[in-house]
């Protein structure tokens, strides 16, 4: 391969990857654990995945307070929200209010 | 009659305070403590089950349900505790006081309707997580010497707190 050939190659390959980067969707975990969700606050873009981890032996759920979403979490299961708008989303476990999360959605 | 449950209540609570038990025994043993815990979430599991029974309330129904599964949750990860750590629960005044109240607030509950009930029942709710809430921090946690025991009872409180927020929710509302 000639010099210049590999060059091109590899700019090729960084373009390709310069676009690759921002639209790859991310899936983020958010674990619940003795009653608290962790990390309690996490920032994603639009078209992440959150996957939502039940560790306890009780059912959770997590609400956004904006109604975006209500997530059913039976003992020891997980389920996966996507996350489509920007904007920061408060929620909350509507059985334990005691616990609460953020997530911050940024535009891509 | 609410007045006097709360104080019926408040005086259990009290009874728990070290202050008031170091007069004899300083604190409760584990047999003890398991007993005590899992007689007062019993005790909301049959409240639950009579609110499940008469509410006409979605909201309250919902609350019912989640306490009766919540609170069987704990009870059945109480009971695999002991078995795992040998230790028998053992009966005590304060858990014979408790379900002494629990028949006296559930007679009451039993005559009411409608709103009547579904008011009594959440304001029952709120006094009684309040005080087992306080008994199981200032005393039981306290008390327990198995670090097992100790770690479930602080997380049964955080459950119990959030039940005590949700309830102290719906009370504002049913206003």
């Amino acid at each position: 391969m000639s010099m210049k050939k590999s060059h091109f190659v590899l700019a090729g390959a960084a373009l390709v990857l310069a676009y690759a980067a921002p639209v790859s969707a991310e899936t983020i975990q958010i674990k619940i654990d003795k009653l608290k969700f962790s990390p309690e606050q996490v920032t994603v873009h639009v078209g992440d995945t959150i996957e939502w981890v039940n560790a306890d032996f009780i059912a959770h759920t997590a609400t956004a307070r904006n109604k975006a979403w209500d997530v059913m979490l039976a003992k020891g299961k997980s389920a996966t929200t996507a996350m489509t708008k920007a904007g920061a989303i408060d929620y909350y476990c509507r059985f334990h209010p005691n616990m609460v999360g953020k997530i911050i959605v940024q535009d891509t | 009659m609410f007045l006097k449950l709360s104080g019926a209540l408040a005086a259990l609570a009290l009874m728990l305070t070290p202050v008031a038990a170091d007069a004899q025994s300083a604190k409760p043993t584990d047999p003890q403590i398991a007993h005590i815990a899992y007689t007062a979430g019993n005790i909301d599991v049959k409240a639950g089950e009579l609110a499940v029974k008469k509410t006409k309330s979605k909201e309250v129904l919902e609350f019912a349900k989640d306490m009766v599964r919540d609170h069987k949750a704990v009870n059945e990860k109480a009971l695999a505790l002991v078995k795992k750590l040998n230790v028998t629960p053992q009966d005590n005044d304060i858990s014979k006081s408790l379900v002494k109240n629990a028949k006296e607030k559930e007679a009451g509950l039993s005559k009411l309707e409608g709103k009547a009930f579904d008011k009594a029942y959440i304001d029952n709710e709120v006094a009684y997580h309040k005080a087992v809430n306080a008994a199981l921090k200032d005393t039981l946690i306290p008390s327990a010497s198995n670090a097992e025991l100790k770690d479930l009872l602080g997380v049964a409180l955080k459950i119990f707190e959030g039940h005590l927020q949700h309830a102290e929710h719906i009370a504002a509302s049913l206003k």
